[in-house]
Parts: structure tokens; C-alpha cells; sequence
């Protein structure tokens, strides 16, 4: 209910960055040297000349349509430009996700059914150095390691095979599975001392059905939420971790674009990584009916 | 003066368990001591000026002279980060003040006064986090321009709601006390009780939220000056140390290793100290 004016809210931060840039955006498009009959006709076809608030509305007019006008640096729509280059972002997000998945609730569950054992003090060290480790030094030294000392994958790139997917997923991936390494492993804590969990080994269910039919399944929330949080992070990592890998997403589009001041496509990316964004937290909402029945009958 | 010598043992004591309890917490906070420490006396225990050039000994090892080696300026690599954990304290504290400053007043005005104030206020927050916090700062710094100033006001602003969430939900708890009530009985003002009744009670998770929040606004600012878009050359800034030595990653690894593990070690301390105190001050998480 609240998404459409949360995300009114976000085209009005957006668009407020575009205000705040200093220097006058037609000049910026055009150049210092334009001459100014261009530069007056640019002012009146962007509605530069009008207050803000109008100004603010024809550009959401045209948001809404997908329209972020154009590119100052390729002079193409900026929306071409996203679309062209999006299917490379969504997919390292979705196998870094995918990873941090695979690793971090398997790791997190061990840890908590083995407690102070070496699987649990190695997942926490694993944990604790995942959250702290900045990605950019970790896409480095990855480089630095199975590139270049080893040769076992291609330092940069995405065109071609398997490999070339292989470092930037764990770099992006790595800070995930530290956080659902960490909810994982407290949530199952808090479960596996639940009465029903007592009961059920009384009653001489086996350990296994009992960490991941009963235990898991009630830990599932917070797990989600965390993945769902972890999405955001990762938005932000793929900014990076496309820099250093030379990956041809929309994060290093909005780097380049930021370098070369070109606001239209900086504003069209922040409004493409809020709509994803938005959209995860949406299904995070939705898994919670399907994980706690109790959630759908309240609010159906 | 019976209770002021009362109290001080106490938190003494408190500290001291907590440290004893935790042995995380204790290796956490000694890390961020000897830290803070070498950014406080950098003049004095810096092998060389950071921005000291010698280019016939750049790219060397390390070694009895440099211990972790030169850049490709020839510059001393261990100088340099000490200058350069100066340089992300004073970011993230900065960072981090504005936020609290922002944020908390905003979460305590939203919570003290209700009604459109809170909603008002709850709405510009869930606003601000439906953009992923990197994102928002490198939005802000696009539009204001690359500086480490910049940086500073970007990486805080994008930390506001999580300040004034955690602010309103601690002083949302703190008003529905007796002492509150009993101080709006009186006839105290509302700055008077705010300030002096509500904040001092509401300030446990949001200490624990500052040294949280310090740990992920220098990697934030580390973060951004890697981009560029921070600290700007020769100022030895670890974000902005990677940057400029990634090109010799294959000749020179230690320029880049050693910047890297200051950051690693840095906000792993802050955080093994803010998890400590989390769970020293929330009974729940107390084994």
C-alpha cells in the first residue's frame, strides 16, 4: 500500500540531487562553448525557465513513462542505455544472491546444531571478516590471487564462459553470506530451544527432519528479511564490484556517468536500483505469508 | 557525594565484566585503541612524511627500511596508513556526528510530539531507506561533487533513518515511563524534559548504533574515495591508497594489501566492540 508513495517520495530525492547540482544542466548538456540561442531553447524544452514544482512534475510526467531523457556523453535515451545493460547487473545479483543463499544458510545451520565446535568458530571468523571486508580490496586481491598469481580465471570481463562469472559473484556475494551466516545461526539458536523442538526429539524424530522441517522452517523469517536487506547491499557492492571487474552493468555505467557528469543517467540509475530494490522487498513481504500461514489469515 | 562514589564503581565494574565476559569485545576494543592511538600520535610514530616522494625506491618490498614497502611514488606505505586512519577516523566520526545530530533529533521529535510529526517523520525515513545507503551517498556526492567533505555530509545523510529509527523507537519506550509523566505533571517544559529526563534514558541503543555505524561509514568513505570520489591525491586516505595503486596490484601487491587489511581490521574492531556492548545492554542477547 505505502510502495507507490514511498517511491513518489524517492523521484522527489532524486530529482532534489538534480537541483542540487551546481552549475546550470543545460550548459552541462551542451557545453560551455554552445551558443545561446541553443542553450535558451534547451531551458525551455527541459522547462528549466519554470518554478521547481513544475519543473519537478514534467519530469516525473516523464519518468513514469520510462523517459530519462538523454544521454549528455552518447546522446542516446538513457532509458536504452539502462536497458542495454541491465540483463548484466540482474544476473551477477541474482548468482551472488543464489551463492550467499547456498553458503550462508547451509553454514549457519551447522553452526547452530554444532555449537562451539570448529564449524561454528570457523563460520563466525567467516562471518565476522565478511561483514568487515570491503569489497573493493576483496575484488582486488581475488584478482591479485586467481587471476593473475594462479591464472585460474580471467581477471575482468563477462563475455564468455563460466569463468569469467566466477570472482565477481564471490566478491559481491561474500558480505551476504557473512549476514545470513550470522541470522541463520541465531535465529536456529533461538528455535531449537522452542518446546515444540524438545517435544519432537521426545517423541524420537530424527535430528535432521527436526533441524530443517521444524527448526528451519520457523527460522525462515528473520532469514528472509535478511536476504531481502542483503539485496540493498548488494545493489550498492555491484557498483564496486562492476568497476573493478570491468563489468558491463548499470553500476559502472552510473560510476562513468558520474565521472563525465552525466545526470540524466546517474538519476535514471538510482531510480532503476530503487524500483529493484522495491521490488525485492515486495517478494520478501509476500515469502512472509507463504512461510507463516498465520500472517496470511490475519491479513486476508 | 555518596551517590556519585556509588556510581562509579558500578560502571567501572560493568565495563570490566563485559570486557571479561567477552573476550571478542576486550580484542576488539584494544584493536580500536592501538588505532585511534596511531591516527592521535601519527607524527610521532610515522616512519616518514606520508607524502614524502623518493622515486629511486619506488615499488620496493618491504623491508628493515619500509616495513610494508613503497607505492609507485616511492612513498612509505605504513606512513601513509597511519596518516590514512586519521584521515577515516575523522570521516567517520563526522559522518556518523551528523547523523546522530540529524536523525536523533528528528527520531526524538517524532516520538516525543506523535501524531503528524511522527508520521511525517516515519514516512521521509522509509522513504530514505527504500535507497540502498552506498547508493544514496553516491547520489548525494554525484550531484555535490567529488571531496572528502562531500563524503563526509553524503555517507551522513544517507545514515539518518537508521538514526532516527532507532532514536524514536529507544524514546518511544522512554515517554511511556512514570518519571515522564510525572515530570509533564509538574509543569516541566517540553525541551526541559526532552532533554534532560528523555534523552539520558534513551541513549543505550543509540551509542551501540554509533560505533555500528562507524564501522560502516569508513567503509562507506573508503568506499567511495576508491570510486574516486573522495579523498583526492596525495591525501593519504586507505580508500583513496587502493585506488591509486591498483594499477601495480601485479608488481606491488603490498600497496594494495596493506591499505585493504587497515580497513579489514579497523571495522572488524568496531564491530566486535558494538556487538559486545548490543549484548551487554540487551538483556535478551545476555547468555
Amino acid at each position: 500500500m505505502l510502495l507507490i508513495p514511498i517511491l513518489i517520495g524517492v523521484t522527489v530525492i532524486v530529482f532534489g540531487i538534480m537541483v542540487l547540482t551546481p552549475g546550470d544542466p543545460a550548459i552541462l548538456m551542451l557545453g560551455e562553448n554552445a551558443p545561446q540561442e541553443d542553450l535558451v531553447a534547451l531551458r525551455e524544452r527541459l522547462g528549466l525557465n519554470e518554478p521547481i514544482y513544475v519543473q519537478y512534475g514534467i519530469w516525473l510526467a516523464r519518468v513514469v513513462q520510462l523517459d530519462f531523457g538523454r544521454s549528455i556523453r552518447s546522446g542516446r535515451p538513457v532509458t536504452d542505455e539502462i536497458v542495454s545493460r541491465l540483463p548484466a547487473t540482474t544476473e551477477l545479483a541474482l548468482l551472488a544472491t543464489l551463492l550467499a543463499i547456498a553458503v550462508g544458510v547451509p553454514l549457519g545451520v551447522i553452526s547452530a546444531t554444532r555449537p562451539n565446535s570448529a564449524v561454528d568458530h570457523t563460520a563466525t571468523v567467516v562471518a565476522f571478516t565478511g561483514l568487515a571486508m570491503p569489497v573493493f580490496w576483496q575484488g582486488l586481491v581475488m584478482i591479485l590471487l586467481f587471476a593473475l598469481v594462479l591464472g585460474w580465471f580471467p581477471p575482468s570481463g563477462r563475455l564468455g564462459g563460466w569463468e569469467y562469472y566466477v570472482l565477481p559473484t564471490i566478491t559481491l556475494g561474500t558480505s551476504a553470506i557473512a549476514a545470513i551466516t550470522r541470522m541463520t545461526r541465531a535465529t536456529m539458536l533461538e528455535t531449537l530451544s522452542q518446546d515444540y523442538v524438545r517435544t519432537a526429539r521426545s517423541k524420537g524424530v530424527r535430528e535432521r527432519s527436526i533441524t530443517y522441517r521444524h527448526a528451519l522452517r520457523n527460522a525462515m523469517i528473520p532469514i528472509v528479511t535478511v536476504i531481502g536487506l542483503q539485496f540493498g547491499a548488494l545493489l550498492s557492492g555491484a557498483v564496486i564490484t562492476e568497476t573493478i571487474f570491468s563489468w558491463p552493468g548499470i553500476g559502472r555505467l552510473a560510476i562513468d556517468a558520474i565521472r563525465s557528469k552525466d545526470f540524466p543517467v546517474v538519476q535514471g540509475v538510482v531510480m532503476v536500483f530503487a524500483l529493484m530494490y522495491a521490488f525485492v522487498n515486495l517478494v520478501t513481504d509476500v515469502l512472509y505469508a507463504y512461510l507463516d500461514p498465520r500472517l496470511k489469515t490475519r491479513y486476508s | 557525594m555518596a551517590t556519585t562514589t556509588k556510581v562509579i564503581p558500578q560502571r567501572r565494574r560493568s565495563w570490566f565484566t563485559l570486557m571479561r565476559s567477552s573476550p571478542r569485545t576486550a580484542i576488539g576494543a584494544v584493536a580500536l585503541a592501538i588505532i585511534v592511538l596511531a591516527a592521535v600520535f601519527a607524527e610521532a610514530i610515522s616512519p616518514y612524511p606520508p607524502n614524502q616522494q623518493n622515486l629511486r625506491s619506488r615499488l620496493q618490498p618491504p623491508s628493515a627500511e619500509h616495513l610494508l614497502g613503497t607505492d609507485h611514488f616511492g612513498r612509505d606505505v605504513l606512513s601513509r596508513i597511519i596518516y590514512g586512519g586519521r584521515v577515516s577516523l575523522q570521516v567517520g566520526f563526522i559522518a556518523v556526528g551528523i547523523a546522530l545530530a540529524v536523525g536523533g533529533l528528528i527520531g526524538l521529535l517524532a516520538a516525543f510530539y506523535g501524531r503528524w510529526v511522527d508520521s511525517t517523520v516515519s514516512f521521509v525515513v522509509d522513504v530514505l531507506l527504500a535507497l540502498p545507503g552506498f547508493l544514496l551517498a553516491l547520489a548525494i556526492v554525484a550531484a555535490l561533487g567529488p571531496s572528502l567533505t562531500n563524503v563526509m555530509i553524503a555517507v551522513g545523510i544517507a545514515n539518518v533513518p537508521q538514526f532516527a529509527r532507532i532514536t524514536r523507537s529507544a524514546v518511544l519506550q522512554v515517554i511511556e515511563m512514570d518519571f515522564v509523566t510525572a515530570a509533564h505533571a509538574a509543569g516541566s517544559r517540553d525541551q526541559r524534559i526532552m532533554f534532560k529526563h528523555v534523552v539520558p534514558n534513551s541513549l543505550s541503543p543509540v551509542i551501540v548504533q554509533v560505533t555500528l555505524s562507524l564501522a560502516g561509514a569508513i567503509l562507506a568513505a573508503a568506499g567511495l574515495s576508491f570510486l574516486g570520489l573522495g579523498a583526492q591525491p596525495p591525501t593519504a586516505e586507505w580508500g583513496s591508497m587502493l585506488n591509486s595503486a591498483r594499477p601495480y596490484i601485479r608488481d606491488a601487491h603490498w600497496a594494495v594489501t596493506f591499505p585493504g587489511l587497515a580497513i579489514v581490521v579497523t571495522v572488524l574492531a568496531l564491530n566486535m566492540v558494538g556487538d559486545g556492548m548490543r549484548d551487554a545492554l540487551d538483556p535478551r542477547r545476555r547468555d
